[in-house]
């Protein structure tokens, strides 16, 4: 996965909780919970989503990095990568 | 028999719109059945049955306005039950003996049609709102229906179905929809006349116009005109009526937030509580230790409720609010909470809440910190008696035990009816919430 990819999971996973949610010319580094006005419920969905499309385990402690597109995205490929590193290892 | 009347579906409800039965007569129910989808000005709720037999007869069409109370439809104990009627599967009747006639008469009203020059053509010389609507003249020229006053200006429908034995043809001139139809279309910039209806006789129902909204992406300013009017009858009623007072505390989080945290973490995230699952479980639970601010003010005097049906204040997209019920919030456990929550939520925001979610709250919840404010004071729902309001869950520096700290803290407020309760009564509402978020294993 890389960064581009994960920057589309991410957009895919807000448009499941928030229809119709529009991406053009979003800062990256916006909060997406502000942005798209999602409370609590909402966001837990949204993890649920990410967690889902990218096949990434996301825990409680993650949530702080999970905040913009760009941090989620971030979070997405550091995992991917560790995992390429645990299956080589 | 039995009556299926339409439901009073929350305070400001007076009228209803049949928008779809799920039941054809001869079919079996039991009691909580989803049986018919009633739209509301501000969404579309999924009506259960209270009786267990068969159905008689449906006493209303689909795309019907009438008023809460109206019998929609008639059942039969299973003892009186008989085979289905000849009509085919999947035609409700088009008009039924007495209860339907007043909507017969009501839309010749309408039409400005004189019943007397009119030919039945059902049962018996009966005459069916079909024979009203084919005795139209001069469509163009008859005063629109109340029903349709919001919607979009109309244009001359093309049936979706043009079968005309079956008596549903639209009448040319209008659209049959729904009245939240109309207001999607309105607020997506649909032309509901370009709609095709999936509703008996190409009704045009709520999904249809979001379908048509989501294949043309047209996305355009959203203006809830009638769930912004339903708010803005409900509140203004409510400061007319009830002398408010409000009381504050701050309740630290430190304890529930450590507890679920953990919890959380040996958890799966469909399983993972929000800080929300837990303040109003705590609500709820001191809802029924003080009685008094947990029921309805009527006209003899405060009348407490039986158990805790806890309203949840939702923000619904696009603006307008509901407050849907979940019902025994003080004895659900924390997970029950949650799950219920979230479907709440969901049915809120989707449109399709079920109808006993909607009755009767009594007593409301606010959680507007998740939109980031640190206090709210609410607008008491009438006719309750009281409201909680919950704030954004902030880092504050606190002394606890004499030594200065930084800990999370919630400000929780409670407006309150002066009618039915005193200040003293409040105190040990909102004392009572924050004893129980210092012990969150107990929730």
């Amino acid at each position: 996965m890389n960064h581009d990819q994960a920057k589309a999971f991410v957009r895919q996973a807000v448009q499941r909780v928030v229809p119709g949610a529009e991406f053009t010319g979003l800062d990256p580094g916006m909060s997406l919970r502000d942005t798209f006005e999602m409370d609590s419920l909402d966001f837990l969905e949204f993890v649920e989503a990410l967690a889902e499309l990218s096949g990434t385990e996301l825990t409680e402690d993650d949530y702080p990095a999970l905040d913009t597109w760009d941090g989620c995205a971030a979070r997405l490929v550091g995992e991917a990568r560790t995992s390429v590193q645990g299956r080589r290892g | 028999m039995a009556e299926f009347t339409m439901p009073s579906l929350g305070a400001d409800m007076d009228e209803g719109m049949l928008s779809e039965w799920l039941v054809h007569p001869g079919d079996r129910v039991t009691r909580g059945d989803v049986i018919a989808v009633v739209e509301t000005a501000k969404s579309a709720i999924e009506v259960e049955c209270f009786d267990s037999g068969t159905v008689k007869a449906l006493l209303v069409d689909e795309g019907t306005t009438v008023p809460v109370g109206t019998p929609l439809a008639r059942i039969g104990t299973t003892a009186e039950a008989r085979p289905a009627e000849s009509r085919p599967a999947g035609r409700p009747p088009v008009e039924s003996p007495p209860a339907s006639t007043p909507l017969v008469r009501r839309l010749a009203e309408d039409r400005h049609v004189d019943l007397a020059a009119v030919h039945g053509s059902g049962p018996g010389g009966r005459i069916t709102r079909a024979d009203v609507e084919h005795a139209e003249p001069e469509p163009e020229s008859a005063p629109a229906p109340e029903r349709e006053k919001t919607a979009p200006t109309p244009r001359p429908a093309k049936p979706a179905r043009s079968d005309n034995s079956t008596g549903e043809r639209p009448a040319p001139g209008r659209v049959k929809s729904s009245p939240l139809a109309r207001r999607l279309a309105t607020e997506l910039g649909v032309e509901l006349s370009d709609v095709v209806g999936t509703g008996r006789g190409g009704t045009v129902r709520a999904e249809d116009v979001r379908s048509a909204a989501a294949a043309e992406g047209a996305r355009r300013p959203v203006i809830p005109d009638a769930a912004r009017a339903a708010t803005a009858r409900l509140m203004s009623r409510s400061k007319r009526e009830i002398p408010h007072f409000y009381l504050s505390t701050t309740v630290d989080m430190a304890a529930a937030l450590e507890w679920m945290h953990a919890r959380n973490r040996e958890l799966p995230l469909s399983a993972r509580l929000v800080p929300a699952a837990l303040t109003f479980k705590a609500v709820a639970m001191a809802a029924r230790k003080v009685p008094e601010l947990n029921g309805h003010w009527g006209d003899d005097g405060f009348v407490p409720a039986e158990e805790v049906r806890l309203g949840v204040a939702v923000s619904l997209r696009g603006g307008g609010l509901v407050a849907p019920a979940l019902a025994h919030a003080d004895t659900l456990s924390l997970p029950e909470v949650m799950a219920a929550l979230k479907d709440l939520v969901a049915r809120a925001r989707g449109g399709r809440l079920r109808a006993s979610q909607t009755a009767d709250p009594s007593l409301t919840v606010t959680n507007l910190g998740d939109q980031g404010v640190e206090a709210v004071f609410g607008v008491i729902y009438p006719p309750q008696v009281a409201l909680v309001g919950l704030g954004r869950i902030v880092e504050r520096p606190v002394a606890v035990n004499g030594l200065l700290g930084v800990r999370p803290v919630l400000t929780a407020t409670l407006s309150a009816d002066h009618r039915a309760a005193d200040g003293a009564t409040g105190a040990r509402l909102l004392t009572a919430m924050d004893r129980l978020l210092q012990q969150p294993e107990e929730l």
